[in-house]
């Protein structure tokens, strides 16, 4: 294909792309070295009471919004440098809690910003081997059943996957809500209740059970997809020389599926680190937060209908420092195939 | 091969393979099958925490009325009907109502025909028939006990939440948003695909990692950039209107500028765009599957470029289009965190607009109408998984079968 010609088929997509996503990028970069805040000025107001003889005055120093012309709250923005990731970081208070008797770890997970990053990274790397695990075991019991129910199965497998996420969440959340169901039948089998939504660690193992559920399926379909695809030559001979079922399993399917598996892991890597609508459908910002939340509950208005959008941009930027970390191994992964292939 | 004895399980590990994949099953459907029972129940029925009281609703039924035996046969016999009768006939009707072999013309007016009898048959000619049934059987010694109500079912919660509450404004603006991000990315991202398809350049490989880190990155900080752009695009785009080459053009639209924030062609857009990356990788798998030799000979035969991805490439194409409209449509349909931000309460869509219910809950009643609202949504995903499951599953795998 001509330069020009690929130039054409491609140019749409990347102005897209560079307006509404290189372009915010940066501007996200340069907001969080500035901030924007409301002018207020302070004048000198004079109220005085009747009294005896003279008037009581006294004057004092009160700080007002400046308007403009249109009536509007005027605003500022100036430079502030690093003030907005002090603020999010906050270095004094972490070396207050690593200091003699200042609490540690506990001490940390007060402030905001460790919560969240301590949530999430919990929250990625826990649920990525079960997810693999889960999808690994129910792909290779469908792969030993009859047809016949391959295709149901498949069907009502894709249904935890397909719903909405927040909706997901919050449907796992009703079985629990109040009496619901499953309290019930945990209050049964267990012989204690336990208010699921009363504390955060049950709280967060319900995140993970709901994201494992929901991500299962993919991890299923796709190593399902991958079974059918197993040499059953390889398989015969390994029966031939003795294997047994496990060390089928352990040196002729692991490794046939492997590709998959760093393929499942890097996609729930990616998605499980935005971890933000389990937030939403458990309500559970009171306990729990992850990084994506932080930086929504930045931008949304406050009671006065501000919204710190340079905070937010410093959150921002963190939590696309940690998203480019984790992302490094896949990078040199697809750069060292593409070489390859060509 | 699979019938070879050695590979064959053993008795117990097949009853184990079996229970594990029965549990699962029940695993992955009953959230979602719990909670649409749910929704038709009074609210004392609805969170009883006795699995019995909820699906069968004694006081739902004592208060509102339910389904007799017969009015459950005859809701399942058409509900089956409706499903099967597409997969038998669907081609022929469609083939029929086609005008001059185009058959995606005809599949559409045979989609949006038979939803709308389906929904005819269903919601007026159904509860009808069988309350005529019913009333007739009562009066029969010992047929009345089929027609006697046994489930409790009521639709209050729906009427509340669609009525009263004017959901279907919700709906559609989300239909509204779907609709728009689905065509535009499919348009651009198929051509940004087929382009990257066919070349070799390495300015291609590097789009396609940035594509990569781009789809990585988490959508809240996408819309931080957006978030102040969209507050003040009055005052940014306001000298488009007051300058006078312009003004006159951009005044036949509307007198002032508009405001970005809260416009759902807005979000259109900034949709498209965040599912760009995602777009492109997945239709571009797709494009290289196709042979390379099929454009060269539409070449040698006098097409251009265009000519021959059009004629000849895009009718190959239309699985892997399918496929990936779908995904864009879960993007737009399920997304919460874009539209909550970027769309104000006249312009919400329905993912966010729940957590208005959420947020009330002062009546019982409330809890259930957020779940009602909550099934209302989830309803259309599960119509687009009884479809199209074909699709969902090449398209999970095209990504990973390609890395």
């Amino acid at each position: 294909m001509k330069a020009r010609t690929f130039a054409a088929f491609v140019a749409p997509s990347v102005v897209l792309m560079l307006i509404f996503i290189a372009l915010p990028l940066i501007s996200v970069f340069v907001q969080s070295f500035y901030s924007t805040q409301q002018v207020f000025q302070q004048i000198s107001v004079e109220s005085c009471t009747p009294g005896f003889t003279t008037q009581t005055c006294t004057t004092e120093l009160r700080s007002r919004q400046v308007m403009d012309a249109a009536g509007k709250p005027m605003t500022t923005t100036s430079f502030v440098g690093l003030e907005s990731y002090r603020q999010l970081l906050k270095p004094e208070e972490v070396s207050k809690a690593f200091a003699a008797g200042g609490g540690g770890l506990s001490a940390l997970m007060t402030i905001d910003f460790y919560k969240a990053l301590r949530f999430t990274l919990s929250f990625t790397l826990i649920t990525l081997p079960l997810v693999v695990g889960l999808g690994l075991l129910i792909a290779l019991a469908v792969n030993n059943l009859t047809k016949s129910i391959r295709g149901p199965l498949i069907f009502i497998s894709l249904l935890p996957f397909i719903v909405t996420p927040v909706i997901g969440a919050l449907s796992i959340r009703w079985l629990f809500i109040g009496d619901g169901i499953l309290t019930a039948a945990l209050r049964w089998m267990t012989g204690s209740s336990i208010a699921m939504f009363a504390q955060g660690w049950t709280i967060e193992v319900l995140m993970m059970v709901y994201r494992v559920w929901h991500v299962a399926p993919f991890a299923f379909v796709v190593f399902y997809a991958g079974l059918q695809t197993v040499d059953q030559d390889t398989l015969e001979s390994a029966i031939v020389d003795g294997a047994s079922r496990m060390e089928r399993l352990r040196h002729v399917i692991i490794p046939h599926l492997m590709p998959l598996i760093v393929f499942i892991s890097l996609i729930h890597l990616m998605d499980s680190y935005r971890v933000f609508e389990e937030v939403i459908g458990f309500s559970s910002e009171a306990h729990r937060i992850s990084l994506q939340w932080l930086t929504f509950s930045y931008l949304m208005p406050d009671e006065t209908g501000n919204r710190s959008i340079s905070r937010a941009s410093a959150s921002s930027m963190l939590t696309m420092v940690g998203i480019v970390l984790l992302l490094i191994p896949l990078l040199m992964r697809t750069w060292r195939d593409n070489r390859v292939s060509r | 091969m699979a019938d070879t004895k050695a590979l064959q399980p053993p008795l117990a590990m097949k009853l184990l393979i079996g229970g594990f994949v029965a549990l699962w099953a029940l695993v992955a459907m009953f959230p979602l099958f719990w909670v649409a029972i749910m929704s038709f129940k009074l609210p004392v029925d609805a969170l009883s925490s006795n699995p019995l009281n909820v699906i069968l609703g004694p006081s739902t039924r004592a208060n509102v009325g339910g389904l007799s035996i017969i009015s459950l046969a005859l809701g399942i016999a058409v509900l089956v009907a409706i499903y099967q009768v597409p997969i038998r006939h669907g081609q022929s009707f469609a083939s029929r109502l086609a005008p001059q072999g185009r058959m995606i013309i005809g599949w559409l007016v045979f989609v949006v025909l038979y939803l709308a009898l389906a929904g005819v048959l269903l919601f007026m000619l159904l509860p009808l028939v069988s309350s005529l049934i019913n009333a007739i059987l009562i009066k029969v010694p010992l047929l009345g006990l089929l027609a006697e109500p046994i489930i409790g079912v009521t639709l209050e919660h729906y009427r509340a939440v669609w009525i009263q509450h004017e959901f279907y404004r919700n709906f559609l603006n989300s239909m509204m948003i779907t609709f728009g991000v689905v065509t535009v990315s499919l348009t651009v991202g198929t051509l940004a695909a087929y382009g990257l398809a066919r070349t070799k350049s390495n300015l291609a490989f590097w789009l396609l990692i940035a594509a990569l880190v781009f789809r990585a990155l988490p959508h809240s900080v996408l819309v931080t950039g957006y978030i102040p752009v969209f507050i003040n695009s009055r005052e940014w785009l306001a000298p488009l209107w007051t300058f006078p080459l312009t003004g006159w053009f951009f005044q036949l639209f509307s007198a002032n500028a508009p405001s970005l924030y809260g416009q759902p062609l807005a979000i259109i857009i900034v949709l498209v765009s965040i599912n760009q990356p995602f777009t492109i990788w997945m239709m571009r798998s797709f494009f290289m599957n196709i042979p390379n030799e099929l454009d060269e000979a539409a070449r040698v035969d006098g097409c251009t470029q265009f000519g021959a991805f059009w004629r000849v490439i895009m009718p190959v194409m239309w699985p892997g289009v399918i496929t990936t409209g779908l995904f864009s449509f879960l993007l737009a349909y399920n997304d919460y965190l874009v539209t909550a931000l970027l769309l104000d309460a006249q312009s919400q869509t329905m993912v966010p607009a729940i957590s208005q219910y959420l947020n009330r809950d002062t009546r019982l009643s409330d809890q259930i109408e957020a779940i009602a609202a909550a099934v209302s949504i989830t309803a259309p995903l599960f119509l687009l998984v009884m479809v199209f499951q074909k699709q969902i599953v090449s398209g999970l795998t095209a990504g990973a079968v390609k890395g």
